[in-house]
């Protein structure tokens, strides 16, 4: 079966996001006053071949972890659908 | 004869070239450049990868070398007792390949940062670093976007020691020293091993008295010396 994988990446917590914080000042230059807490990452969608959502799951969770991600910086999380 | 250096050529690298003839000038020894399906372990004792920008920085920066075929054959090659120094995108592929502790994120003012910084030499338990003196201050120019330099909460303590950090001309290291936002101004690393060498900054770039103070020449010495003590 193919599956649509889309894996968000987002810088941690805490962790420098000079983009996020550039975004937000333009924000904040616009009017929205509201906003804060701004990250700037990365979304990959991939289509991969496999017997259920879960083996789809456990396979994009292990290509997270071996390139797509760099577990010192980043977070990651993935929305499978069929 | 077997070289001395050997610098691994991944595409998208564009010091490449620099880092050879620089080394050649400082030491009178040969580097050779090596295309990376072509390096194999101990090729020369002292591995190179140079600054550039390996596979268009598509991704992280470093990230698609660091898990290419080269870095298993590199991985050989510090096993077998072999040499390695990684510079600029070279630091940023040993840091995605785990042979060094941490990441890089992009400089904290978003800019491409390309000028001359201050160094202070921290350790110098590494073969590379022998002809230099702890508390030294050397200038070296940097080039990057991904400089931020980001320690590893993970990393077993002792796995590592900090190499270089930017400072000031007398070698105060604080905020105003600090060019892109790295971590207590690190700006080089070495392993416990001390044969793995990597810094953001291009010694190949100030490596003679043509281009300034000439300190990069002595790291390339200093390398060299190793290279006669331990391979």
């Amino acid at each position: 079966m193919t599956f649509q994988l889309e894996v968000e990446i987002l810088p941690k917590a805490g962790m420098l996001d000079p983009q996020g914080d550039a975004v937000e000042r333009s924000l904040k230059a616009l009017g929205f006053a509201q906003v804060h807490t701004v990250r700037v990452g990365r979304l990959i969608s991939l289509a991969l071949e496999a017997d259920t959502e879960d083996e789809a799951r456990a396979l994009g969770a292990e290509m997270a972890e071996a390139l797509l991600a760099n577990p010192v910086m980043e977070t990651f999380r993935l929305e499978v659908s069929g | 004869m077997r070289p001395a250096a050997a610098v691994i050529v991944f595409p998208g690298s564009n010091c490449d070239r620099d880092v050879a003839q620089a080394f050649r000038a400082a030491t009178g020894q040969e580097a050779v450049l090596v295309w990376h399906t072509d390096f194999r372990p101990l090729a020369a004792p002292l591995a190179i990868l140079p600054g550039g920008f390996s596979y268009g920085d598509y991704l992280r920066a470093g990230a698609i070398a660091a898990r290419s075929p080269a870095l298993a054959a590199l991985r050989e090659h510090h096993r077998s007792g072999g040499l390695v120094l990684g510079i600029c995108n070279g630091f940023q592929i040993l840091t995605e390949a785990g042979l060094l502790p941490g990441a890089f994120a992009p400089n904290r003012c978003l800019h491409f940062l390309s000028r001359d910084v201050f160094l202070r030499v921290e350790s110098t338990e590494t073969p590379f670093l022998a002809d230099l003196s702890p508390g030294e201050v050397i200038d070296l120019p940097i080039a990057h976007a991904e400089g931020a330099y980001q320690p590893d909460p993970r990393a077993e303590p002792g796995s590592w020691r900090v190499a270089f950090r930017y400072c000031r001309p007398d070698g105060r290291v604080d905020a105003r020293a600090n060019p892109n936002g790295a971590v207590d101004n690190v700006a080089g690393l070495v392993d416990r091993s001390g044969r793995i060498l990597g810094l953001m900054p291009h010694p190949e770039r100030n490596a003679s008295a043509e281009s300034g103070s000439g300190h990069g020449g002595r790291l390339f010495r200093s390398a060299l010396r190793a290279v006669d003590q331990h391979v």
